[in-house]
């Protein structure tokens, strides 16, 4: 990227003002190393969006953006209803509510390795995984329609885990305004066999081990400590979710202009939020988001059985359950005043701070549990919200690395079998029933998160609390 | 064969010297779909085709299921991106691949016709499901030299 655009605010901030038909400036969080290395179609998408009608403040990236369609990657921005505000279909992208949960298994590392190739072989066959997979719950019409307004509650409902999950995920486990109508019969058909699926790509189950900590204080809130085991769920809407968002794409996209909206990247597809249009988006994302919260639920309690098989003594209470695609209406301070905004987060993990009122009181102290996703092969992250309020960037953080080299280059560079085999050399199971996904995923086509950990800590955006190395890891 | 391209399905036409071909470019974590061919229909069977080797080897899947649609679009663009979107979706909830495509394009609607077999997952090692085509760099456009291309960026 060409850093002569931007002004450096600090170290880790750099700020381009607006111009041409930015509404507001664009602000880059990052060191400048990252900066340098964003794909210069990262400050091209982040300036097209805040050419947005409503967006206020600022279009945000994270230090880890990359080159996304419409938003960048790790792209953050809010917009007011008041204003004129929309929201965008593109913001979200297909997989609605995607993100991670994560369960502490009370283990240590050295509790795992008498049966670690048991417990990899028993969570492959239990967690389905992969192109073509189908769980074992079918929905029908109504059960479909329970599901998508009662998100993890419904799940528990259906014995798919404990009522307290409920204390540590997003909303509850049950975002409010879902409009399951909202929702086509193609979206419902593409999700009836597939609740309580991992998907494929980048979706895992990974079991890992707590390798440092970096804050002792939060990290004892959050009953971590070094050597433990934890258990990584990264997924999101499935089928439901893919298709809600194809259908409101196109349906906004071609809407735009009806709306006074001229699009600066067809990608960017959206509506105002008060049109009718919005309104049904709103409500069929809601109803993604609550199927996300229920699928992940789902493969918390097959995760859970498994464990019990082998450590019947473990539980696996949830430790939080955060989503990194997503639009959601937030309160924020705007130059002193309290606003409701539509918070679009891609690839970017809400991150409120301490005290913060929406937090459960577990985390009141500490602020939010932010999660940062690895590869197969190299770290993952937990993280806290940041120490002081107001937080940056709409409390927002990032949410992984990103991808070093395509798939396609990926695959001219490795094959999944001695992916495979040179993982297990470093002690790491994996478990997937493709190849070639082994080697589009392998940990070489991957950056290496430690520098974006530190610029995001660096930054304020959230703080270091541990690192998690990974030990069995189930792929689609 | 060009790099990154795909074996075709389709045949030239003896009155035009273009190839039909489908290929992937990258894009970040996604990845590009693009069809080029002698005529627009041949252009979209190529793009459908790349789709598929984004998801698996085309040569592996054997013809034995035959899955028909139709779509309706104001313009070209959007009729590639509802073609891709529908064999998405077929693939989805058939649990199928598809290796082989027809496509007829009159005005502004179009009938396909695709070929393929269930997952087969020991023998295909598909490596991603598709979650739908893009409106990013989709682009459905005639080249100098009279080639039809038709490409998007489709989510993985």
């Amino acid at each position: 990227m060409d850093l002569s655009r931007l002004h450096r605010i600090s170290d880790w901030e750099w700020r381009l003002d607006p111009e041409g038909e930015m509404r507001v400036p664009a602000v880059l969080y990052g060191d400048q190393c990252l900066i340098a290395e964003m794909d210069d179609k990262v400050l091209e998408q982040i300036s097209n969006v805040a050419c947005l009608p409503g967006i206020v403040d600022a279009a945000y990236t994270m230090p880890d953006a990359h080159w996304g369609y419409g938003f960048p990657i790790g792209g953050v921005a809010a917009f007011d209803p008041d204003l004129g505000g929309v929201v965008s279909a593109g913001g979200v992208g297909f997989d609605i509510s995607c993100g991670v949960r994560n369960l502490l298994t009370g283990l240590k590392r050295q509790d795992l390795e008498p049966c670690k190739e048991a417990l990899a072989h028993s969570l492959s066959r239990a967690i389905p995984a992969g192109v073509g997979s189908t769980g074992k719950i079918v929905l029908d019409e109504s059960e479909m329609d329970r599901m998508l307004e009662g998100g993890a509650d419904w799940a528990i409902g259906q014995g798919y885990g404990r009522a307290e999950d409920l204390d540590r995920i997003e909303e509850r486990g049950c975002i409010p305004g879902a409009r399951p109508e909202a929702v086509s019969h193609r979206a419902r058909h593409r999700q009836r066999e597939e609740m309580g699926t991992l998907g494929s790509g980048n979706h895992y189950l990974e079991v890992q081990e707590v390798t440092a900590i970096t804050d002792d204080r939060v990290a004892a809130v959050f009953g971590l400590a070094r050597g433990d085991v934890a258990v990584s769920i990264h997924c999101g809407s499935r089928g439901l979710g893919y298709q809600i968002g194809t259908e409101f794409l196109r349906e906004m996209a071609l809407a735009a202009p009806a709306h006074g909206i001229t699009l600066p990247d067809l990608e960017l597809a959206c509506a105002p939020i008060r049109s009718d249009i919005g309104g049904r988006y709103l409500g069929a994302m809601r109803a993604g988001i609550n199927c996300a919260l229920a699928n992940r639920q789902i493969l918390t309690h097959l995760a859970r059985r498994e464990f019990a098989y082998f450590f019947p003594e473990t539980s696996l209470p949830v430790l939080f359950d955060v989503s990194h695609n997503i639009c959601k209406e937030e309160e924020h301070e705007i130059a002193g005043e309290r606003r409701r905004l539509f918070v679009h987060r891609k690839g970017a993990t809400r991150a409120f701070g301490a005290n913060h009122p929406s937090l459960p009181d577990a985390f009141a102290t500490t602020g939010q549990p932010v999660f940062i996703g690895g590869s197969m092969g190299t770290p993952s992250a937990i993280m806290v919200g940041p120490a002081e309020r107001p937080e940056r960037a709409f409390a927002s953080s990032f949410h992984g690395a990103g991808r070093r080299l395509s798939r396609h280059q990926a695959l001219k560079h490795w094959h999944g079998r001695q992916v495979v085999d040179e993982l297990r050399g470093r002690g790491i199971i994996i478990k997937s029933p493709s190849m070639r996904g082994g080697a589009e995923e392998a940990p070489g086509a991957y950056k290496d998160s430690t520098a974006v950990v530190e610029a995001a800590h660096l930054a304020g955006l959230s703080r270091k609390v541990a690192t998690l190395e990974p030990v069995i890891c189930i792929k689609g | 064969m060009r790099r990154g391209a795909v074996r075709s399905m389709t045949k030239p036409t003896q009155r035009s010297p273009v190839e039909p071909r489908a290929e992937l470019f990258p894009h970040g974590a996604d990845v590009g779909v693009r069809g080029i061919g002698p005529t627009r229909d041949a252009a979209f069977e190529q793009a459908a085709f790349a789709l598929t080797s984004a998801v698996t080897d085309p040569t592996r899947i054997a013809l034995r299921e035959v899955v028909d649609v139709t779509c309706e679009a104001p313009e070209d663009t959007y009729l590639l991106l509802d073609w891709l979107n529908a064999l998405i979706y077929e693939m989805a909830v058939r649990r199928l691949v598809f290796g082989r495509f027809a496509v007829a394009i009159e005005g502004n609607r179009l009938r396909g016709r695709a070929w393929g077999e269930p997952v087969d997952r020991a023998r295909q090692m598909p490596a991603v499901e598709p979650k739908g085509a893009t409106l990013t760099a989709l682009k459905v456009s005639v080249r100098d030299d009279g080639a039809w291309v038709a490409q998007c960026i489709v989510d993985v």
